[in-house]
């Protein structure tokens, strides 16, 4: 088990540091939400490389090939990718509203806001 | 022959409801939509229940392929418990909810408002009924997304920042629990959950798999609230509109604690959790801690639904602390609390509700005297009160018993005590509460409301009611939840 | 190579305070994913990847950032905390796959048991080549039924959050106004909106053969009607897609899904049942399939124009509480 290897896994955890790193330390709500975006992104590759197969292909049934790398892991992915987009939406229209209500989208200004009433 | 596919209709019925709310536009039509679904799934779950209790496991293959390779649902004592409490909770609040959601919510929203509801109620009845990990995940962004859209409703502005506080700790525990399914997937080639009961023994100590539930854990205490990931519970319950707080305060932790339950104790099994791994005892630590740390911070605020919330997250480190135990009474006590709280505070929360309709926050301040002008609701919120504590004769004693039983049982003596120690502090906020009601003198703005109307308080107090009757006759839910507990502790799906 | 850019993008995100700057950088690492996925064999993934997070999401951010301002704040505390969070978590998985097969192996235990018989099977039992459709919408077809329900969620949650833009129809133009009195763009717009328009049909129902299906297709399909909107202004696209058909939109996907699976019950077979919808049992699968992927590309599509149209609607205020 080489280093080189397992290189995709590599990456990925590095991106689920990076990505959750965004979310917790930054205070911009959407720079939060891109973090979160790459915190998700990260799980898919983890996912999507778990599936591959060396020597196989997209598991598309055709004549003349044999191996194929596994679909499941794909159809698991493509839903996460629709519930991560669904969630980005979300998040984007309350930081659009808690603009408009706070005039800010920094998330210390809006708590001195907060604690000031 | 309808019946055999209750398992299904559980969840498509409120599933389907939801975009007819949409496309019919009507305010009327989608409340009274809302609540003859929400009762005919409260049948629906009854039946459910007796079914299983009689049967044993019922097992139902979604699109007639079997499982593994098609999705499954598997309903067993425990989530046809869950099932009821939900469905019960639901009827109850929309039952309640059109004088509130007709003061809290713009007139033109309210069709989308009770789709977005139906989907929460799906969302959570399905993420108990199926047995399929993946699955769980769908369900579970369903529920959450709704949620994020029904906390951010409330009128306050501070509404907003607390929906997306839970949207960015939700989604950092949803994809938590993506990965922990993910690392169980990698090593046993199946998401079905059964079958992951069978599988795992093989490689259950591998670094994977371990870290599989390390993942889940922390994923799914995020959604349970557990001390200290509990952060975004005290502003979503205490901004959003009443009824969506009740609806949440009832049923969103439960079902993430019959998640653990089922995922502990089911999937991974109880000598792998609670004999290896040192969950029993930072499950106590935690435990411990939302107990106090909790009651204590409940004790100094000033909004009454804030209070209450923070209430709430002592109360789950009561439901965790059985889970600590691994006792079968220590287990029953957890199942029991789940349904006695669930009620409990869902009933304090619709009759917050009611105050609510007359002042813009609930809060000490405000209550002063209101149990002269509001007696019927007070007086409800009191019994609620006392069943937070766990007098006997309400529904809290119940739970309480059983958790001291758990806690000899392991010979955690010292833990009975603080147990013990804990519902004292508890007496403590609601004696605040008490006071500002009926020893104050009311203030200008408590002097103009008028008790609440009929159409709130029968629901409410139909819950508050139960508080009381499940305290003396607790056939029903020590039994089933013993009988739960049995099963779990077996390991037998 | 390709991983390399991608941690290389991220790290950027990080630094960068530019929000405008942080949004190209995230549809550049979208994109890069994307093509990483492709090398990976996971054509479906890499195509919604594509459409939705290098297209949709950077339009939603675009979107955003033009409300609320495009600079962040320089970070008041030292960020020790976070960073231990992040490396532990990091660390914890790092720990968990030090178990696990090695990649791109196929005898490790996620190529055992349950995929082998998708495999194999799903031609024969479905009469669908490419076997990511044949779980999406017919083995796992019930997960996909919650997804699209997710998807309606959000498009609701949006609406009920920020409206659908409907003063844009009466109110003056000074942001809606479009960018139709460039020729070039307006010649470039006709010629490509019907292209997009039919290739997204063309991937609704070539999904069985090669890699597309219901979420490639209705994102396409939305976004050429927000190009039309980007081009002619939101005023002009609400005539041709009124808010009020979107809506229906929105709904109606999701209900079509679910009700392909009541039929299914009624035809006597369990809930989403597709052999019972015709009495050639493969036949039924073609239909149940064909129906269900129409309900999610009219779901989708509806929900990601709902949402341009409610971020596009929104009057930007100069710094006003409401």
């Amino acid at each position: 088990m080489t280093f080189i290897a397992q290189f995709n896994y590599w990456v990925a955890m590095a991106l689920l540091a990076i990505g959750l790193y965004i979310v917790i330390a930054r205070g911009n709500l959407v720079k939060k939400l891109v973090g979160l975006a790459i915190f998700q992104t990260s799980v898919y590759l983890l996912y999507i490389s778990a599936g591959k197969i060396i020597g196989g292909t997209a598991p598309i049934i055709a004549q003349g090939l044999a191996v194929y790398s596994n679909p499941l892991p794909h159809v698991l992915i493509l839903t996460a990718i629709v519930v991560g987009v669904a969630t980005l939406a979300l998040g984007l229209a309350l930081v659009v509203r808690i603009k408009e209500a706070y005039g800010t989208i920094e998330e210390d200004d809006i708590h001195s806001q907060d604690e000031e009433r | 022959m309808i019946a055999q596919h209750f398992p299904a209709l559980q969840v498509v019925v409120p599933l389907m409801a939801a975009p007819l709310c949409v496309l019919l536009r009507n305010a009327r039509l989608a409340w009274a939509m809302a609540l003859a679904v929400s009762w005919a799934m409260v049948f629906v779950a009854g039946s459910l229940l007796a079914r299983v209790l009689q049967e044993g496991v019922i097992s139902y293959a979604l699109g007639s392929w079997e499982p593994p390779w098609g999705i499954e649902y598997r309903i067993d004592p425990l989530n046809a418990f869950v099932l009821v409490l939900v469905s019960l909770v639901g009827a109850l609040v929309i039952s309640y909810s059109r004088e509130s959601v007709d003061h809290e919510v713009r007139r033109e929203q309210h069709y989308l408002f009770y789709a977005a509801y139906l989907l929460c109620l799906a969302g959570l009845l399905g993420i108990a009924i199926t047995g399929d990990a993946f699955n769980v995940f769908v369900f579970l962004e369903i529920s959450s997304l709704s949620t994020y859209v029904l906390i951010a409703l409330g009128r306050d502005r501070r509404a907003l920042t607390a929906s997306y506080q839970y949207l960015i700790m939700g989604t950092i525990g949803a994809t938590f629990i993506v990965i922990g399914v993910g690392l169980l997937y990698l090593m046993t080639g199946t998401l079905n959950m059964h079958d992951l009961s069978q599988r795992l023994p093989a490689v259950e100590h591998t670094r994977p798999v371990l870290a599989a539930l390390a993942f889940l854990t922390v994923g799914i205490s995020l959604k349970l609230a557990l001390f200290p990931l509990h952060l975004w519970l005290p502003n979503a319950y205490a901004f959003a509109p009443s009824m969506v707080t009740a609806f949440l305060a009832a049923t969103a932790t439960k079902v993430a604690v019959y998640l653990l339950l089922r995922f502990f104790f089911t999937v991974f099994g109880a000598p792998l959790v609670l004999g290896e791994m040192p969950l029993p005892e930072i499950l106590l630590a935690l435990s411990l801690a939302a107990m106090f740390a909790m009651s204590i911070v409940a004790t100094f605020q000033d909004d009454v639904k804030r209070m209450l919330a923070y209430s709430s997250v002592a109360q789950i480190g009561y439901i965790t602390l059985g889970v600590s135990t691994g006792t079968a009474a220590g287990l029953t006590g957890t199942v029991v609390h789940l349904f006695n709280h669930g009620i409990t505070k869902g009933a304090l929360f619709l009759l917050l509700g009611c105050m609510a309709m007359g002042m813009k926050r609930v809060t000490l301040q405000h209550m002063r005297g209101i149990g002269r002008i509001m007696p019927v609701t007070t007086f409800g919120v009191v019994i609620g009160g006392l069943g937070l504590i766990g007098v006997p004769l309400t529904a809290g004693f119940v739970s309480k018993w059983y958790l001291v039983l758990g806690a000899l049982e392991r010979g955690w003596w010292w833990v009975a005590v603080l147990i013990l120690a804990s519902s004292l502090l508890a007496v403590v906020y609601v004696w605040r509460i008490v006071e500002a009601a009926y020893f104050k003198p009311p203030g200008e703005q408590v002097a103009r409301l008028r008790e609440a109307p009929l159409s709130m308080l029968v629901p409410a107090w139909a819950m508050i009611a139960a508080t009381v009757y499940f305290g003396v006759d607790t056939r029903f839910t020590a039994g089933v939840a013993a009988r739960v507990a049995e099963l779990l502790l077996g390991g037998f799906r | 190579m390709l991983l390399v850019l991608l941690l290389a993008s991220a790290l950027a995100i990080v630094r960068a305070r530019n929000l405008f700057a942080v949004v190209v950088l995230s549809g550049i690492y979208s994109f890069i994913m994307a093509t990483q996925l492709t090398v990976l064999d996971a054509v479906d993934v890499a195509m919604t990847e594509a459409s939705v997070g290098a297209g949709i999401s950077t339009v939603l951010l675009l979107g955003t950032l033009y409300l609320t301002g495009s600079e962040e704040a320089a970070p008041g505390h030292r960020p020790v905390l976070p960073l231990l969070v992040a490396i532990a978590t990091a660390g914890m998985l790092i720990y968990g796959t030090l178990g696990i097969p090695v990649f791109g192996d196929p005898s490790g235990p996620i190529h055992q048991h349950v995929a082998p018989r998708y495999l194999q099977e799903a031609v024969e039992a479905t009469g669908i080549p490419n076997v990511v459709t044949a779980v999406l919408a017919s083995y796992r077809g019930y997960d996909t039924l919650g997804e699209t329900t997710v998807i309606f969620t959000a498009g609701i949650g949006v609406i009920l959050l920020l409206g659908m833009g409907r003063r844009a129809r009466y109110g003056a133009q000074g942001q809606g106004g479009g960018m139709q009195e460039y020729l070039v763009l307006r010649v470039i717009a006709k010629l490509l909106i019907p292209f997009a328009l039919l290739f997204a049909l063309y991937v609704q129902f070539h999904g069985d053969f090669g890699p597309g299906g219901g979420f490639q297709a209705g994102v396409i399909l939305a976004a050429g009607v927000i190009f039309y909107t980007i081009i002619f202004g939101l005023a002009n696209a609400q005539r041709l897609v009124p808010p009020r058909l979107v809506e229906i939109l929105v709904a109606l996907g999701v209900a079509i899904y679910a009700l392909v699976g009541d039929i299914g019950l009624l035809l006597g077979g369990n809930y989403l049942d597709y052999f019972v919808l015709d009495r050639d049992p493969v036949h039924g699968q073609h239909r149940g399939v064909f129906w269900v992927e129409a309900g999610v590309c009219i779901t989708v599509a509806g929900v990601m124009l709902a949402i341009f149209f409610a971020f596009a609607g929104r009057r930007r205020r100069p710094d006003a509480k409401s």
